[in-house]
């Protein structure tokens, strides 16, 4: 457990908490990225506009953080080109069908005691960790 | 009186942004620093059975923490500040494309790692393989699209 960092990952999530309760608070939405983004592509006018001002606050975070910052973003690709395409297409296919992602059903969901994010964020992280046991260590896949 | 709301609805539309750009600044740096936009992080607390990271248990705890203490108290409100309503999920029951669709998820977040908001975080590093996945996952949700047509 030589990686394990429980400090800036609990105060990473506070932040990511906190930002959950303020678009609840003031624009009465619910933070989740994959219903977010997945709006942001189907819809128009009004409801696009300020989906698209979000993921670009997920951006100018990034942007943000690299002048604030010393210290790099690590970025470790998992997987081969091939593979990130079937990945990627699976999360983008699998969070529309399941009316949301680690931060919908995981954050949001649960705080409103959500049968059905308990579901999908136990199914999520059911097959999360199947997966990895199949490809790293029966498959042996992985860069 | 259609004119005072016309005003209202117009002066809330700057707090209204606001509050989206700030949200979406907060939980992109919630990401950051929580190490999530690192798909070897993520790999690190989904392999059990390697050299387990269990990191993540935190950044959920840390904001399921934050969002179950306040939730109630905002939902108790009749209406959010800037919105005539609360948008919130209507379905109640479970079903079949919500328990595939988050399996189907699943798979995919084993495989590569990421999950939409910190791939679209990282996106602006440009990393090759995070616009190699984004662009997959674009592209899954407009099947998505067209196959619920």
């Amino acid at each position: 457990m030589e990686n394990f960092t429980p400090v800036s990952a609990l105060i990473g999530g506070a932040f990511i908490g906190l930002s959950a309760v303020i678009m609840l608070a003031g624009n009465g939405r619910i933070a989740g990225i994959s219903g977010i983004l997945g709006g942001a592509i189907s819809s128009r006018g009004d409801e696009r506009r300020w989906r698209i001002l979000f993921l670009a606050g997920l951006l100018l975070a990034t942007l943000l953080y690299q002048i604030v910052s010393s210290s790099p973003i690590t970025i470790e690709a998992q997987a081969s080109p091939e593979l990130l395409v079937i990945a990627g297409l699976l999360v983008g296919f699998g969070t529309r069908l399941g009316s949301g992602c680690t931060s919908g059903h995981g954050i949001c969901g649960i705080a409103r005691f959500s049968k059905r994010s308990f579901a999908a964020t136990v199914m999520f992280m059911l097959f999360g960790f199947i997966t990895v046991y199949v490809t790293r260590h029966l498959l042996e896949l992985g860069v | 009186m259609s004119s005072v709301k016309e005003q209202n609805s117009h002066e809330s539309t700057f707090a209204h942004s606001a509050v989206t750009l700030f949200s979406g600044v907060l939980f992109g740096l919630g990401l950051i620093i929580s190490g999530m936009v690192n798909p070897g992080k993520v790999i690190g607390f989904l392999d059990l059975a390697g050299d387990w990271d269990p990191s993540l248990i935190f950044v959920m705890g840390g904001g399921v923490t934050v969002t179950t203490s306040t939730f109630w108290l905002v939902l108790r409100r009749e209406r959010p500040l800037f919105e005539q309503k609360f948008f919130l999920p209507t379905k109640a029951d479970l079903d079949g494309r919500l328990l595939i669709g988050a399996a189907l998820f699943g798979i995919g977040w084993g495989i590569g790692g990421l999950c939409p908001g910190p791939a679209i975080t990282a996106l602006a590093t440009l990393d090759p393989s995070v616009v190699l996945f984004v662009g997959a996952m674009l592209l899954g949700m407009v099947l998505q699209n067209l196959v619920a047509e």
